[in-house]
């Protein structure tokens, strides 16, 4: 069974492993459809009109499913690899180690943003930014540009203890967990974690920075501590929405996948405390 | 302190303090505009103008225009930008309109900023120079 860890908790070696399997998708083509796919998502899905991966729902299970799909790539590569995540409440400044040359790589320059050090960094060679909006191939970041500041513990306590789902209009608008969660509406969680990050993750083609997944394995992670909070309420809306997936409707790109399946996430990993 | 290293920190200094000039005039910007946004049914003001040396333009999307070939694959219509389109020095940047009438781009998508002009000066200050390229899909 994939157990989920805190990456502060990682050994030397389980990052290395983690790198490399990453290093590997990249190599071979795989990781650059998760970006692909990520952006064509991100810039389809509208308040007024259909919507999947964001502003609606189904974005919890929608990214709990890609993670998913990611993870079992990682794991094709090196069956030991789980994905780590990032509680950016603790783990809250550039000196932080998921930041160091042995994981990730820390912020950009000054001068273009570009990562300097570590494995994702343009000048290892291994990590080319093909998928993009603009000139740049590097990776780029500007972590905590202007003083902004992650969201505290107590920001996503007062998210965790909405026990209402979603709410209509079911999208950038609405009142309720998911969209708090996802930071359209009041303290701002997920959203801000990845304009904190800058660079890339701040672009619909965030998934070129492998902290896309370290920050989305934790907004999952809040998910399941939500549920466990909240054990009477679940996902909404039920039934006949229209350009919203419902409990019971499938999910694009997979078409074979509902929210409903994804609602039990200890059927496919679970983490290392208690969610 | 040896010399190069010297240049090369005041150098870092005076990009950073470039950086926050830039953040200033967007963010300044961005709110002496929000006085103008009445709700999200108003229709934004259509402008052109050079904005730290490169050409900004919004105006009212034509009709059949780039969202009609559905590249974005997401089986929608009439674009997301309520029928806006940004261009910065020609090129087309994707812009999406909030249910709150708020904007975002393609290259700013997780912070909202309340008019096209607005999102457009923060898309010049986050390329630093770099010019937008169509994007590659599937």
């Amino acid at each position: 069974m994939t157990v989920r860890k805190n990456q502060a908790q990682l050994t030397a070696t389980e990052k290395r492993r983690f790198v490399d399997a990453l290093l590997e998708l990249k190599r071979n083509g795989q990781y650059d459809a998760f970006v692909t796919t990520h952006n064509a998502f991100i810039m389809g899905d509208t308040d007024n009109g259909e919507r999947v991966g964001h502003r609606s729902p189904s974005f919890l299970p929608w990214h709990r499913r890609f993670l998913l799909q990611f993870e079992r790539q990682l794991q094709a590569v090196d069956p030991s690899v789980a994905l780590p995540y990032w509680d950016w409440t603790a783990d809250r400044t550039a000196a932080s180690s998921l930041w160091a040359a042995d994981f990730l790589g820390g912020t950009g320059r000054s001068r273009d943003g570009q990562v300097m050090d570590g494995s994702f960094a343009f000048t290892s060679g291994k990590w080319p930014v093909s998928i993009r909006v603009d000139g740049r191939g590097f990776l780029r970041r500007d972590l905590g540009a202007g003083g902004r500041q992650l969201p505290t513990r107590a920001d996503v306590d007062s998210v965790l203890a909405m026990a209402t789902y979603d709410t209509p209009p079911w999208n950038s608008a609405s009142d309720g967990f998911r969209n708090h969660l996802e930071g359209w509406r009041g303290v701002n969680l997920h959203n801000r974690v990845h304009v904190w990050v800058g660079g890339q993750m701040a672009t619909g083609v965030s998934p070129n920075d492998p902290v896309f997944w370290l920050h989305h394995a934790f907004i999952d992670k809040l998910w399941a501590e939500w549920q466990a909070r909240h054990p009477g309420s679940t996902y909404l809306p039920a039934a006949g929405t229209p350009n919203v997936v419902d409990l019971r409707e499938t999910m694009r790109p997979w078409n074979d996948v509902t929210p409903a399946d994804m609602l039990d996430h200890t059927r496919h990993y679970t983490f290392d405390t208690a969610a | 302190m040896p010399e190069l290293t010297r240049r090369r920190a005041l150098g870092a200094v005076a990009g950073a303090a470039a950086a926050v000039a830039v953040a200033g005039t967007a963010a300044a910007a961005a709110r002496t505009e929000r006085t103008v946004v009445s709700g999200p049914s108003a229709e934004p003001a259509s402008f052109d103008e050079v904005f730290q040396g490169r050409r900004i333009q919004g105006a009212p999307a034509r009709a059949g225009g780039h969202h009609g070939g559905g590249h974005h694959g997401g089986g929608h219509a009439g674009g997301h930008g309520g029928g806006f389109s940004v261009r910065i020095d020609g090129e087309e940047l994707h812009v999406m309109r909030n249910a709150d009438g708020t904007w975002i781009s393609v290259v700013n998508h997780y912070e909202t900023y309340p008019t096209p002009r607005a999102v457009a000066r923060a898309a010049v200050a986050e390329l630093q120079g770099a010019a937008l390229v169509p994007l590659v899909t599937a």
